[in-house]
């Protein structure tokens, strides 16, 4: 698998560790209570098809990705730098 | 025996070998099959249940028979084909799976009981008694299974791996393959043509057929040239791509030739990670064998191999060869050895309205029901219309049809597509984005259709990839249809094999069947069809075809199991090529490492670092002696050890506070410029994931430091924490860690030693405890920081890493002369035990800052990662297990790190486990054992008398349950 | 048909003409009183136990494919009791009981092989937690042995003890832990529930459930509705989309690990050896192949297939650590698909839906856990509570925080246990 890194070009994901998915940017408020702590932290939809997850290229740029990702085929459709991502939202 | 045409050999070059402890002569050009069948060699192996003698089977690398083990001593191989084994000279193979010889078995005794061996039986049986399997039938069944035996030592010869790109990878260099090479070699591309076999040319070289009114390997070897000279084409032969990966990434396997690999230094085989942005997969076809009675008789062999090793090795396998198919393979095959001279007793086609013009004996319409002949075949019986003839032969060549190649295209979970017309699966276009296929692997089965379809996939990629075609000729050749009438097993009585490495036949599919394992997953694992080291690729199609009439299904609805990477068995030696020994993981040397060894310090592993254990003396026999007398020294005069391998990392920018107040429990931008303060690190779970003091060099400018183990994943959450949590933030950092080398002076003169190096003597005032801030040492600029880890009056001084090894000399010299000297692990870690420091012995990934009794440290003032999850009602509380300290009251003084605590008087059973022990030592300082361990409200259990056992280590302690700050609670000495 | 030596033998002299079909292939009936959501070898001898245990015989057992197919058939085959924390000790310690009895049991010989598992040991700190876990497993009534490196060597001399990487220092060795024949546990349980009645359906894939005011009526199929007064989800890597039917969105994440396996070689490795510095776990099977393993690929994944990362990365742990196995040839990888939850731990409990029972989280450990996973998930699903091997299995523990076991201590990532 080969992950496009916005900085590095396309690279090997031997390159790059995973974390899991891109709902980790949506950091809850401290209060927002254990069932919102709960869903952010280990609750996942979990999807068979698309979905957005987490890399980080450690042994490249150091950059956290969110790579648009599809869990049945592996194929990769994008990746975009997170805090551009979160940046957007913000 | 060896023909009397020219064949791919070179006679000029005799080559010597030994088959079974037997000499034997070939020629170089030869493989080891074809040299074998040259000196009239029939029994080249054992079956793997029945142990029944057998034959070459095949040419090519899906060879299920010819399994042999090359080489001697530690250079032994197993169950290597023999059919794919280039010879050379000196070559020294073994037959496999048979005792005492080949010729003498006594597990052929096996294929007596086989009525009681089929499918499944050891499902049905050796139940009883219990413990019989493990003393009895497992040993005697372990022994008799297996093929090859490993050599027993280590491996002693190199392996490579290496990384190639290339715009466009074709696999198989047979006419499609070359095709389309040519044409996108020319055009441009960069192209990386493989082939497994040791030229190019593919089935060419097997068949007497022209291109272009040529010999084909003649033209393959013209167009092979062409390729050559192309700076943008790579041939890689003796190269198979074992598997088709995700974004264009393909594993190949490289085997040196035997003259190469003997050089000093050079690889015998090569793992590639091939990434290209197209291939074309042009890999041929496989050949099929019928299922009929005793179709495994040495001699019996597949049509198409035959061809080969007349065509191309000059040899036959026998004098009078039969040949038996349904297709007109059957009749080139016959042809072809007419042409050779051997003699053909009996073509039989088993197509009704065939016929033939070739001078030989014919059978339309009819089929082999049995093969006759113990070591090797003597006759076949032959069903026809009018009953059953028995012809004398001692080769039978049979052909059932060709599969595709297709396993590459399933790599990535496609699934193929049932081609009536071929009565073979076909691949289905884009199951491997990117990939196409041409020739016979797409079901094109003449040598025009290979040539057109190399061609137009090559086109097809360039266009694609935007590069305009240059016009290529297409050469001319056959274009003969396949006309195949199916036919997988002949009916009959007896054992019609299968998968001839697995011994299943005909019989066992059924029994599966009967007994609904009718799943084709289900019959595959139940009579391990396919499951051999030819995959099925001679079997399945076969199997799955019986198992489809078995079971009233037809063959599309019963489909394939998986074909799974790789395509040929690749060698451990070659996938993990870099990593026996040392070579596993990276090795990191601190600047003390040249001092530390010259003084005999044994260098032990901690994450990818060396650090020494111990700096043992004269007259110093054990390693406690060296610790007591190191921690002595650092408690009263000084002590110099290496500590940089801590994570060091550098925050700067005027978010720094703000971005260590959310990384840390405690508060950092309250921090003083040229202060230091010690920090605790949540993981967002609420559970304690590292700590470390943090210096403030400047109002934006931090160095934090991070445990040994965990400066990695530190750093990695520092990045998250930054890019995906908090980007506005304006901070940057960077890992200093081995651009500062830095050293602990621990100890009431520790001061007197470094005022000795700094240009500018430090005192109480000038630097105060968990002081910071830069110095000159002795010139060069560098560090100090006032922080202790041993509880003592202490520093840690850094210096540029270049200067690391003289400063630590330096250090040692003259922490000698004050009556110290380098102290190493076990002492630093009884100190810090001494101290009630934790190490990730102690946070160890469970343990949270209540436990560990630093709650407090986690402000009320701000947020952190973890705050909120550590609030969760189940990460504090008095049924959690806090750490405390202990120390033994009983007659047994020693404490172990492992054990665990118990009431005093309650049993040392699961339901009374009260705690653990993380860290013992014996202290020097105190006297006797004491011990770090977090026990049920242990904070609350201070004075308590408890049991602590460790079982395996079979000792048990009476302890006392103390504060875990065992000496100098008031901290007065590191402060003074 | 009972199975016997003597069965075979009379088949054998008899041209094996009475051998009858292992388990009947029925048509889904309309109502149940138990619908078992998955045919893997959990779900398998769940129904096994409902039947022999609760005397409960009117289940369905529903698979979308052939019984069998996912992850029991997929694994390196480790059976072991070697857990270290509460709740976890007491749950694999029933499963090894069971399975020491399992051919007696089910009259099918699954090849439970004590052969040993060795966990290796390359430093100090690394020891003292091996102790830690042993004495935990002595304290549970299992067995563990601390090896010394003397030890170690004397029990598997083919290790590179001298130019390794990381020095082996020592290893807890478990004597009772082994192997055992994977296809045929779930093969096993699968006749012996269908010989207490159970209709195993396979082909029939589950598309919907129903839930009529806060209960479980039943389920939609792709071979019709079936109502039930219960259903249990046993579906492992899939549990996310079928707990989504019923409206929950679980704790855990799908992850690839891959299998390997060599050709055929004669006996070289009596045990299961794992290696401490580089996830790698490696035993031979009675067949004479080399069966090991890793990590997981790392990244979230339905496609049962992997990358040549970590393959690569499994055999380098093999060449550092038994270089003796490097002329072996890998014949075969594949993947399965893993339920990873946040603390690697799983979770057999109710739900907030009544009749509806979860039974997922094996992360990569799912195999040794099958019979006690069934024995305690039928408990819970016929008495509606916890077997008392099974009763920190809960999934409210990463809401509150009580009862965690993270045995890796890497905290709440689900890819990292």
């Amino acid at each position: 698998m080969r992950i496009p890194c916005p900085i590095c070009g396309s690279r090997d994901i031997r390159e790059f560790d995973y974390m899991g998915h891109a709902q980790a940017l949506d950091r809850p408020d401290p209060g927002a209570g254990a069932q919102a702590w709960d869903d952010y932290l280990h609750n996942r939809d979990n999807p068979a098809g698309p979905t957005r997850d987490l890399w980080f290229h450690g042994m490249g740029c150091g950059a956290w990705l969110v790579v648009e990702r599809d869990t049945v085929s592996h194929e990769v459709t994008g990746a975009t730098l997170a805090r551009d991502v979160k940046g957007g939202a913000a | 025996m060896r023909l009397d045409k020219p064949g791919q050999i070179d006679r000029t070059q005799p080559l010597s070998f030994t088959f079974d402890g037997r000499e034997y002569s070939g020629f170089a050009g030869d493989t080891l099959a074809s040299a074998l069948i040259a000196s009239n060699v029939r029994v080249v192996g054992r079956s793997f249940k029945y142990h029944r003698p057998r034959g070459v089977f095949t040419a090519g690398s899906e060879e299920p028979n010819a399994l042999v083990t090359i080489g001697q001593g530690a250079a032994a191989e197993p169950n290597l084909r023999a059919t794919t084994s280039e010879l050379c000279e000196g070559l020294v193979a073994r037959s496999q799976n048979r005792w005492p010889s080949l010729d003498y078995d006594l597990l052929a005794l096996n294929d007596l009981f086989a009525p009681f061996l089929g499918a499944g039986f050891y499902y049905k049986t050796f139940m009883w008694p219990a413990k019989l399997w493990e003393r009895l039938y497992e040993p005697f069944i372990r022994r008799a299974a297996g093929l090859g035996a490993l050599s027993g030592a280590p491996n002693a010869d190199h392996y490579e791996k290496a990384y190639a790109h290339c715009d466009l990878l074709v696999i198989g260099a047979g006419p499609a393959g070359l095709m389309a090479a040519l044409a996108a070699g020319r055009a441009g591309l960069d192209v990386i043509l493989a082939d497994e076999d040791v030229r190019t040319g593919g089935r060419l070289n097997a068949e007497r057929i022209e291109v272009d009114g040529r010999p084909g390997a003649d033209w393959a070897e013209t167009v092979t040239d062409e390729l050559r000279g192309m700076g943008n084409v790579r041939i890689m032969t003796r190269t198979t791509v074992t598997g088709a990966y995700d974004g264009g990434t393909y594993g190949a396997l490289e085997r040196l030739s035997p003259e190469v690999a003997a050089r000093t230094g050079a690889p015998r085989e090569c793992f590639w990670r091939i990434a290209t942005r197209r291939a074309i997969l042009a890999a041929g076809a496989l050949e099929r064998p019928v299922a009929f009675r005793n179709n495994d008789r040495p001699g019996v062999m597949m049509a198409g191999a035959l061809r080969a090793y007349v065509n191309r090795w000059a040899v036959s396998p026998g004098k009078t060869v039969t040949v038996f198919g349904n297709t007109d393979d059957a009749h080139r095959t016959a042809a072809d050895l007419l042409a050779a001279g051997v003699h053909v007793a009996a073509l039989i086609d088993a197509r009704p309205e065939a016929g033939t013009d070739l001078p030989v004996r014919f059978y339309a319409g009819a089929q082999v029901v049995n093969a006759h002949g113990r070591g090797g075949l003597e006759a076949i019986s032959i069903a026809t219309l009018s009953g059953i003839d028995k012809v004398q032969t001692d080769c039978l060549a049979m052909s059932g049809g060709w599969n595709p190649t297709l396993h590459l295209t399933c790599h990535m979970n496609g699934r193929p597509d049932w081609s009536p017309a071929l009565a073979a699966f076909v691949s289905r276009d884009g199951a491997v984005p990117g990939l196409l296929t041409a020739g016979a692997c797409r079901g094109d089965f003449s040598t025009h259709g290979c040539l057109a379809g190399g061609l137009a996939a090559a086109k097809a990629v360039l266009k694609d990839l935007g590069k305009r075609a240059r016009a290529t000729d297409l050469p001319v050749a056959e274009d003969a249809p396949y006309r195949i009438s199916p036919l997988w097993a002949v009916p009959g009585k007896g054992r019609a094999w299968l998968d001839f490495q697995n011994d299943v036949t005909v019989k066992d599919v059924k029994l599966a069947a009967t007994e609904n394992y009718s799943s084709v997953e289900h019959m595959k694992r139940y009579t391990t069809q396919g499951m051999a080291p030819d995959q099925g690729k001679n079997s399945n199609v076969n199997a799955l075809a019986v198992l489809a009439d078995a079971t009233g299904r037809g063959i599309p609805e019963t489909g394939t199991t998986t074909y799974r990477p790789p395509y040929v068995p690749v060698p451990i030696a070659a996938l993990g090529a870099g990593a026996q020994g040392a070579g596993f993981a990276p090795q990191r040397f601190t600047t003390s490492h040249d001092l530390s060894v010259e003084m005999g310090a044994p260098m032990v592993e901690a994450g990818l670092w060396y650090r020494p254990g111990w700096f043992p003396r004269e007259g110093e026999k054990t390693w406690r002696q060296s610790c007591d007398r190191e921690v002595g020294m650092v408690r009263e005069a000084v002590g110099v050890c290496d500590v940089s391998t801590l994570g060091k990392i550098d925050v700067q920018g005027p978010d720094a506070p703000a971005f260590l107040d959310l990384l840390y429990t405690n508060m950092f931008s309250t921090l003083k410029v040229g202060r230091a303060r010690y920090g605790l690190m949540l993981r967002e779970d609420g559970h304690v994931m590292d700590d470390g003091t943090t210096a403030r060099l400047g109002a934006h400018h931090y160095l934090m430091t991070t445990t040994t183990a965990a400066a990695g994943q530190v750093m990695k959450h520092m990045e998250f924490v930054h890019q995906c949590l908090a980007p506005q933030m304006d901070v940057s950092f960077i890992s200093v860690t081995e651009q500062w080398a830095q050293f602990a002076v621990a100890g009431p003169k520790s001061r007197d030693l470094l005022n000795g190096i700094l240009d500018d003597p430090v005192d109480g005032d000038s630097f105060p405890f968990m002081a910071c801030g830069a110095v000159s040492v002795m010139g060069v600029a560098g560090r100090l920081f006032r922080i202790s880890f041993s509880g003592e009056h202490a520093y840690e001084v850094a210096v540029p890493a270049r200067y690391g090894d003289s400063l630590f000399r330096l250090l040692v010299d003259r922490a000698g002369e004050l009556g110290g000297g380098a102290y190493g692990m076990e002492a630093l870690n009884v100190l810090r035990i001494e101290k009630g420091f934790i190490t990730h012995a102690e946070i160890h990934g469970r343990t949270t800052a209540f436990d560990i009794g630093m709650e407090r440290m986690v402000s009320a003032k701000k947020d952190c990662i973890g705050k909120a999850m550590a609030a969760r009602p189940g990460l504090s509380g008095p049924d959690r297990e806090q750490l405390v300290g202990l120390v033994p009251t009983g007659a047994v003084k020693k404490l172990t790190a492992g054990a665990h605590l118990f009431d005093a008087g309650a049993e040392a059973v699961r339901k009374n486990d009260q705690g653990y022990i993380t860290s013992a030592a014996f202290s020097p300082t105190l006297g006797h054992f004491m011990a770090l361990g977090f026990l049920k409200d242990g904070r609350a259990r201070h004075g308590e008398e408890i049991r602590m056992v460790d079982h395996v280590r079979q000792i048990e302690a009476r302890c006392r349950v103390v504060d875990p700050v065992f000496f100098d609670p008031e901290g007065g000495r590191a402060r003074g | 048909m009972r199975f016997s030596g003597l069965r075979v033998l009379t088949e054998g002299l008899t041209g094996n003409r009475g051998w009858r079909p292992h388990w009947r292939d029925p048509d889904p009936r309309p109502e149940y009183d138990i619908v078992i959501i998955g045919g893997g070898g959990h779900g398998l001898s769940t129904a096994y136990y409902l039947a022999r245990e609760h005397g409960l015989s009117n289940i369905a057992v529903l698979e979308k494919g052939y019984i069998g197919g996912g992850n029991v058939g997929r694994n390196t085959t480790i059976v072991r009791a070697n857990y270290g924390l509460p709740g976890n000790s007491e749950f694999y310690s029933h499963s090894l009981k069971l399975w020491e009895g399992l051919e007696q049991e089910l009259n099918y010989n699954v090849m439970m092989s004590q052969r040993g598992v060795l966990n290796l040991c390359h430093s100090d700190g690394q020891r003292d937690a091996f102790a830690r876990r042993a004495n935990a497993m002595v304290n549970q009534g299992d067995d563990a042995i601390l090896l010394d490196r003397a030890g170690v060597r004397r029990l598997v001399p083919y290790l590179d003890f001298d130019n390794i990487r990381f020095p082996i220092y020592g290893g807890l060795y478990h004597p009772r832990g082994g192997t055992a024949r994977h296809d045929a546990v779930a093969w096993g349980y699968a006749r012996g529930a269908d010989g207490r009645g159970v209709d195993i359906v396979q082909n029939c894939e589950v598309t919907g459930i129903d839930i009529d005011n806060g209960r479980v009526t039943g389920v939609q199929t792709s071979r019709g509705a079936i109502r039930a007064k219960k259903v249990g989800i046993v579906v492992a890597g899939r549990s996310g989309q079928v707990a989504a039917m019923a409206g929950m969105r679980l704790p855990v994440e799908s992850h690839i690990l891959q299998a390997f396996v060599t050709e055929g070689l004669k006996p070289v490795i009596d045990h299961v050896v794992t290696f401490g510095m580089g996830h790698f776990y490696i035993s031979q099977s009675d067949k004479g192949g080399l069966v090991f393993g890793g990590d997981l690929d790392f990244y979230a994944s339905y496609a049962q297939r992997g990358n040549l990362p970590m393959q690569e990365h499994v055999m380098e742990a093999a060449m550092t650590l038994m270089p003796v196995i490097g002329k072996a040839r890998v014949l075969r990888s594949w993947g399965g698909i893993m339920d990873m939850s946040p603390d690697g731990s799983p979770i057999i409990d109710r739900t907030h839906i009544d009749g509806l029972y979860l039974n997922c989280g094996w992360c990569y450990g799912g195999f040794k856990a099958v019979p006690a996973s069934g024995n305690c998930f039928a408990h819970l699903i016929a008495q509606d509570r916890p077997h008392p091997a099974a009763t920190r299995f809960r999934l409210d523990r990463f809401r509150t925080g009580v009862g965690l076991m993270d045995e890796e201590g890497t905290g709440a990532q689900h890819n990292l246990h």
